[in-house]
């Protein structure tokens, strides 16, 4: 597991490297995850060790976002003075943005002969 | 002489251990809810588990930031995670070159919806500039959409809270989107999930299966990738077109 946690550390280290280094908009971690999966494809596959730990992480991927999530106590006030653009701009955007995603995949991947039927 | 209750409590609420207990403890909780709840949407451990943190720290007046010192350990694993979402992605591979045009194609349109009608609706309805700016990368994952809201002239912070708000938002109603319009290929869902909201909506497609959630970690860092690099040329000119 530690070394499987290093391998992630070291990409990501990669990654703010480059971000920091070239003065990219895209956040070192996403680099990183870049990186990794380039690695990947040229090694032909992770380590047992480095899946399981990566399974591991991600099957617990919502706790890593309840620290940040929890600073809604610092905007209450903000969120009360503006709850109803907020609120049915978050609802109808994240909605429709499903909606159309779906439903536009649905419709290329029908239509296009390396769909589905192959896998 | 034994310190009082009080004493003890002032000692532990300045220290790390506290706040990154509170985090498992809540999280753990939450699981415990959810499981319960047969996986009831409405019952998103996220969403749970927040609720309860506001709660003991407003109960305790314990601040958010001394909280957030403990809590930051796990924050922190938000970055290694994001690397090992390379792992899934891989094992998808073979799946995904055969879609990659529409997969770019569904990512860029449904980009784009996600960031301008959020942007659009808040601005019509007489949202803040801020927050409006705030908004726009409410769809991209959370260390991304902090990075990009900074850029804009939001609030990381609060950007932190409508990312948040918008995956619960998403791993709550995506089953029902998909049920109204008969979308039942679970790659198909788990993209578009992974375009609308981000790593809570992965989590979530992750819960659904395995390919699902390769797929929605696929949309969550092409989006991110893609909304960074976009946003800031495209939303001056939005903004203008507002006025």
């Amino acid at each position: 597991m530690i070394g499987a946690l290093t391998v992630l550390l070291v990409f990501q280290l990669i990654g703010e490297a480059f971000a920091r280094g070239l003065d990219l908009p895209i956040p070192g971690p996403v680099i990183g995850m870049g990186l990794m999966f380039a690695a990947l494809v040229l090694r032909g596959g992770p380590g047992g060790e480095l899946r399981s730990t990566a399974t591991g992480i991600l099957q617990h991927l919502s706790l890593l976002f309840i620290p940040a999530g929890t600073g809604v106590m610092l905007h209450f006030q903000r969120l009360a003075d503006e709850w109803l653009p907020l609120t049915v701009a978050l609802i109808a955007s994240t909605l429709l943005s499903i909606a159309v995603s779906a439903l536009l995949l649905h419709m290329l991947s029908r239509h296009t002969p390396h769909g589905e039927d192959r896998s | 002489m034994k310190p009082a209750l009080g004493e003890i409590w002032v000692y532990l609420s300045t220290t790390p251990l506290l706040g990154l207990t509170l985090t498992l403890l809540a999280y753990q909780g939450a699981l415990w809810l959810y499981r319960r709840g047969n996986h009831h949407p409405l019952l998103n451990p996220v969403m749970v588990a927040v609720a309860v943190l506001v709660l003991v720290l407003t109960l305790t007046g314990t601040p958010y930031q001394t909280y957030f010192d403990g809590a930051q350990f796990v924050h922190f694993l938000l970055g290694p995670a994001t690397v090992a979402l390379a792992i899934p992605l891989h094992a998808q591979w073979k799946r995904l070159k055969g879609m990659l045009l529409p997969l770019l194609v569904t990512l860029t349109i449904g980009s784009l919806t996600a960031a301008l009608s959020a942007v659009g609706i808040a601005a019509l309805l007489g949202a803040s500039r801020e927050s409006v700016m705030s908004m726009a990368p409410k769809s991209v994952t959370m260390p991304i959409a902090m990075g990009v809201a900074e850029r804009l002239g939001g609030l990381p912070s609060l950007t932190a809270v409508l990312v948040m708000s918008t995956g619960i938002l998403g791993a709550v109603g995506a089953r029902y989107v998909y049920r109204l319009l008969h979308i039942e290929d679970h790659a198909v869902r788990g993209f578009a999930i992974g375009i609308a909201s981000h790593g809570i909506g992965t989590a979530r497609a992750f819960q659904v299966s395995e390919q699902a959630g390769a797929f929605a970690a696929l949309a969550m860092g092409l989006n991110g990738l893609l909304t960074a690099a976009m946003l800031p040329w495209i939303l001056p000119w939005l903004e203008s077109l507002l006025r």
